[in-house]
């Protein structure tokens, strides 16, 4: 299990959203929402701290995979994150994606947090910078009007080259 | 070492047209943003100031480049009303619309002088494209409260 002390905040998207915390709960961790608004794909999660984590292509195959470090339903849903099913992404070390969820007036305020153990290459978070704000985007249409949007998104090449040269290098034991 | 800068993204069911009127109609700002409205000439060099409905100002600026419905540049952005951000100076926020699949990505660029600024904008504008995005979707923004 992850050293969480040793993890530290990289990337932060923040939305608000007109639900109820259980319904963006819900919508976290279920694959019926996550396939409409994560690029088509499933969570399948065991809901328990300690549990086993995983995003699938829609074949099943496991695009991510974790272990979840904090289920408290509907506040806080935090796991580690390793891209498994992406030659070369695979071999870096995982992060930890934590999700928060607050009332915020009538509203709630979700923060999505990307936290790494390693000086992660601007190159490498850029991937993330762009994917959150598409899938965190979405989840917030989907929830307030019930339709998902069509977005086009492919991880960045400078990002690709950034984690072979990482991979190659592995600053990370250093 | 690069100026203190805050990034924010987001994406709205909608066209770039009607983006760029929210985003440069006074009437239209008033139902977002928490109580204030955004005004100007817009036009490339006008006066550009946000103010409460009861008449102060919280920032004031200028248009920098105003290219419809793709860019938009405010310079010499400054907070009016905590004087322990205005003190920090000018900052330029550059707002970005995109076509991509069924959205309009939209990217704010806000670089500053100093961190007061962009804690301040860090926690500020996720709650009023939240709020914008809610409105042009749904026809009512998620949060009524004001600042």
């Amino acid at each position: 299990m992850a050293d969480v002390s040793k993890f530290k905040p990289n990337t932060v998207y923040v939305t608000y959203i007109a639900a109820p915390p259980e319904k963006v709960w819900q919508a976290l961790t279920s694959a019926e929402f996550t396939r409409q608004y994560f690029f088509g794909f499933a969570i399948d999660v065991e809901p328990k701290t300690g549990g086993k984590f995983f995003i699938r292509y829609p074949d099943g195959r496991a695009h991510i995979s974790g272990k979840v470090l904090d289920w408290t339903p509907p506040r806080r849903f935090s796991c580690t994150w390793l891209v498994e099913g992406m030659a070369e992404f695979a071999e870096l070390p995982e992060c930890i994606v934590t999700y928060d969820i607050e009332q915020a007036g009538e509203a709630v305020r979700l923060t999505m947090t990307e936290s790494h153990s390693w000086d992660i290459p601007e190159a490498i978070l850029a991937g993330g910078r762009l994917g959150w704000p598409a899938i965190l985007s979405n989840l917030k249409s989907v929830l307030e009007t019930g339709k998902p949007m069509a977005i086009k998104m492919e991880p960045p090449q400078e990002m690709i080259e950034a984690v072979k040269k990482a991979v190659a290098t592995k600053p990370w034991l250093k | 070492m690069s100026k203190p800068s805050f990034v924010y993204v987001t994406y709205i069911r909608s066209t770039p047209e009607k983006v760029w009127e929210a985003l440069t109609t006074q009437e239209f700002t008033r139902k977002y943003w928490f109580g204030a409205s955004l005004r100007s000439e817009w036009k490339v060099g006008s006066d550009w100031k946000i103010e409460f409905d009861d008449g102060r100002i919280a920032d004031t600026g200028k248009i920098v480049e105003f290219d419809p419905p793709k860019r938009l540049v405010i310079g010499n952005w400054q907070n009016q009303f905590r004087p322990e951000v205005k003190a920090e100076g000018f900052s330029t926020c550059t707002i970005e619309l995109e076509v991509t699949g069924e959205a309009v990505k939209l990217t704010i660029t806000h670089v500053a002088q100093g961190p007061k600024f962009i804690e301040a904008v860090s926690g500020g504008w996720p709650k009023i494209m939240s709020n914008l995005k809610s409105l042009l979707e749904t026809g009512h923004v998620a949060m009524e409260m004001k600042v």
